[in-house]
């Protein structure tokens, strides 16, 4: 008989799959109430690092043509429809749901990275403008991402909460730190694999597993943080408050649904800031 | 030199009451807790203003919602829509009145309100009258809707233009409002609601109310408001996002900068000049989107600020009524005060201050145009917005420098860029942070084009298709 060889849940900063720096980890257990897992209980610092490697990334991605984004968008579809049974049977085992309703919740997550993927050249034409001002004057308005987004996926949603979470976040070009889902982390947890085997630079995508409540604050006040997706947080208006100090974006919970294998545009811009440029018209 | 001969414009041409009440509910009240409001140029009295109190503000605020229920949100959008056009119509009839009447109470030069602000006004309302029919083509989907009641709350820097700017997209989309403008300068929103009784609007769909900045913030912090738009200092929007946060209240915050105005080496050096003093002395620098920061290509800063120093001498300093004054008042004394702090600190700083020599009235509220050089990014002139007549330079080498020096601030309003190289412009128009870039050109402003910052300067745009989308929501 052959002992199987079981995996250490790790956290994802800048590409890399560290270990808390403060060394602790929670008990995670399934919905029977059986043991599965020991993940990290990511601390502030790591919360910090998460936002550093965020904010590293954040010119490059921004400046890789839409193209280039939609088909590495796409190509996180292709991973995660390859690694479905994988995802499934997480999903079942910390959720309880049956086959059926954790390969729906996968085929909508998988359908929700084609939707975003699809939508990286096609923003800045639906949402952005040519402006017929009364002068003679060039004048253009354009979408550019708004830069480092702290998101709190949905607590009660394994996986499409998570990917309706990020997709429309980085699409466009920005750059995320998101804290999983406490109860329900391995999801998160194996998407940063298929991340990692995506062509997605690293720090594009930093996932934190622990306390929503312990890292919130830190992430919500901190200032090279511009935008807040308050979803899965526990106590939004403090974190609102927190976010006001320095003006950041905020996303209040409830304002968009998670669950469907389409987003919405307005959440797609709900992280973006228009951009006018006047220039004259001359001979 | 030639010297001008006084042209002043007539004063005769405006009455103003001597009191004032709120408009609430399609009416005036009676005035009531009044302060006086005055010429920041003479320090001439114009009129008693009334302070609102939290009775005032719930008054205003039930009148608001009770015509959205009963009246506004009944009616088609092309009925809307022909009620702005009205107003657009009789600020176009009443514009020579409207510019002296904010020249008076504000102090800048009758020649920006009559040929910018007053003609920005009534284009405001032209425009947005065309949408409140066409919503469905806002962006949000079929039939969006409006919030509600808007609580809008405006500066004393464009105190007409910025009413425009709140009301006219409210209305288009739906919305009845509540309006306060600054404690200096509510004239001109007091002769607007005069214009909206002549205009025949349903009573309560505009309300004003006058006040300081306790009578903004119960009407922001009031429980029927839906949507709060805010122009003013970056201080008070982060005391207004922290106020509505935990509520359902949509927020627009028009804040503060610190622009930078980047002049590359190949530059149309005396269009830049035009561009700089445009940036930074239009409205006595009283402008959120100001070309505070001239960062200058070291190659060419000697040329320049010479060009730039001899310009600055033709400015001509004086009475706001007079047609060929450059730059007015500063509108307070308050403002004023902090004008002065702010460079002294520039100059114990290290900074080197210099002024033309310009006669300074000897009444009412007035700073010379300053231009101070040798300014590290560090010092304070170069961080804060100074809001008055002060340009600060700093130099570069590289347009990468540029871009990371016009950057490095917590603001992102708006920038400008002066270069013949149309690459360049597309480059470092990309890089830049900022919510609306000026190239080769400088303070443009048209009610077809989104204005609003990134960052500390705030969120949500005015103008435009995009600045309808404040008051309106869609299904997600």
């Amino acid at each position: 008989m052959r002992l199987d060889v079981k995996k250490t849940y790790k956290l994802f900063i800048g590409g890399k799959f560290p270990r808390s720096e403060s060394g602790r980890t929670y008990e995670l257990l399934s919905s029977k109430g059986e043991f599965v897992a020991n993940v990290c209980l990511a601390s502030r610092k790591d919360a910090r690092d998460a936002v550093v490697a965020a904010r590293a990334a954040q010119p490059g991605w921004e400046s890789a043509t839409a193209y280039n984004r939609g088909q590495i968008l796409y190509r996180i579809a292709e991973m995660l429809e390859g690694r479905r049974e994988q995802f499934v049977e997480e999903i079942r085992t910390l959720t309880g749901a049956t086959e059926k309703q954790a390969n729906q919740e996968v085929d909508a997550a998988i359908d929700s990275w084609v939707w975003h993927a699809g939508w990286s050249d096609k923003v800045d034409s639906v949402a952005g403008s040519m402006n017929p001002v009364a002068g003679p004057y060039f004048n253009i308005s354009t979408n550019q991402p708004t830069g480092v987004v702290a998101a709190f996926a949905p607590q009660k949603s394994s996986l499409v909460g998570l990917v309706n979470t990020i997709a429309p976040v980085i699409v466009t070009g920005n750059t995320i730190v998101v804290v999983a889902s406490q109860s329900l982390p391995l999801s998160a947890i194996t998407l940063t694999e298929v991340l990692a085997t995506s062509d997605l630079p690293g720090g594009v995508v930093n996932v934190l597993t622990g306390k929503e409540s312990e890292m919130a604050p830190w992430l919500a006040s901190h200032q090279d943080v511009n935008a807040l997706d308050l979803e899965g947080t526990s106590d939004p208006v403090d974190l609102e408050i927190r976010g006001a100090e320095t003006l950041k974006r905020v996303v209040r919970p409830g304002a968009f649904s998670r669950t469907g294998s389409k987003g919405s545009l307005q959440q797609i811009l709900a992280f973006m800031e228009v951009k006018t440029v006047w220039h004259p018209k001359g001979h | 030199m030639f010297e001008y001969a006084p042209a002043p414009e007539s004063r005769a041409l405006v009455t103003f009451q001597s009191s004032y009440g709120h408009f609430i509910g399609g009416k005036f009240t009676k005035p009531s807790n009044t302060y006086q409001t005055i010429s920041p140029a003479t320090e001439e009295f114009l009129a008693e203003i009334s302070t609102a109190t939290a009775k005032d503000v719930d008054l205003a605020v039930k009148a608001a919602r009770n015509a959205y229920e009963k009246v506004w949100s009944k009616l088609s959008g092309a009925e809307r829509g022909k009620y702005l056009y009205r107003i657009a119509r009789i600020i176009q009839e009443r514009a020579r009145e409207l510019a002296i009447a904010e020249t008076l109470n504000n102090g800048k030069p009758i020649k920006e309100t009559r040929d910018a602000d007053i003609p920005l006004v009534a284009a405001w309302f032209f425009y947005y009258a065309g949408w409140a029919d066409k919503l469905d083509y806002a962006g949000l989907g079929a039939n969006p809707k409006a919030h509600g009641v808007a609580a809008q709350v405006i500066p004393w820097n464009f105190p007409l233009m910025m009413l425009a700017w709140k009301i006219a997209p409210a209305l288009a989309a739906g919305n009845t409002v509540v309006l306060k403008p600054a404690e200096t300068t509510p004239l001109t929103a007091l002769i607007f609601a005069e214009i909206c009784q002549q205009a025949g609007l349903p009573d309560g769909v505009v309300n004003i109310i006058t006040g300081f900045g306790q009578t903004g913030a119960d009407l922001i912090a009031h429980k029927d408001v839906n949507k709060v738009a805010f122009t003013g200092s970056t201080g008070v929007g982060r005391l207004i996002a922290k106020q509505v946060a935990g509520t359902n209240k949509k927020v627009t915050l028009e804040l503060g900068g610190k622009a930078a105005n980047i002049v590359f080496d190949d530059a149309p050096l005396d269009q830049a000049v035009e561009g700089i003093i445009n940036g930074i002395f239009f409205n006595q620098g009283h402008v959120c989107c100001a070309g505070s920061r001239l960062l200058v290509q070291e190659g060419i800063q000697d040329e320049l600020m010479k060009k730039l120093k001899r310009r600055m001498e033709t400015l001509k300093l004086g009475d706001p009524l007079d047609k060929n004054t450059d730059i007015g008042a500063i509108n307070s004394k308050m403002q004023l005060d902090k004008i002065t702090k702010l460079v002294k600190l520039g100059v114990k700083e290290g900074g080197e201050a210099w002024a033309p020599n310009c006669e300074i009235p000897k009444k009412g509220f007035w700073y010379a145009p300053t231009v101070i050089t040798g300014v590290a990014p560090t010092n304070t002139v170069a961080r804060e917005e100074i809001f008055g007549p002060v340009l600060s330079v700093l130099t570069f080498r590289t347009p990468a420098e540029a871009v990371a020096k016009a950057n490095n601030t917590p603001f992102g309003l708006s920038a400008g860029i002066w270069t013949e190289k149309g690459s360049r412009i597309l480059k470092v128009a990309d890089q830049l942070n900022a919510g609306v870039i000026w190239a080769n050109t400088f303070n443009q402003f048209d009610p077809a084009s989104p204005f609003g910052g990134f960052k500390e300067s705030g969120y949500g745009r005015e103008g435009g298709r995009h600045g309808l989308l404040a008051y309106l929501k869609g299904d997600n």
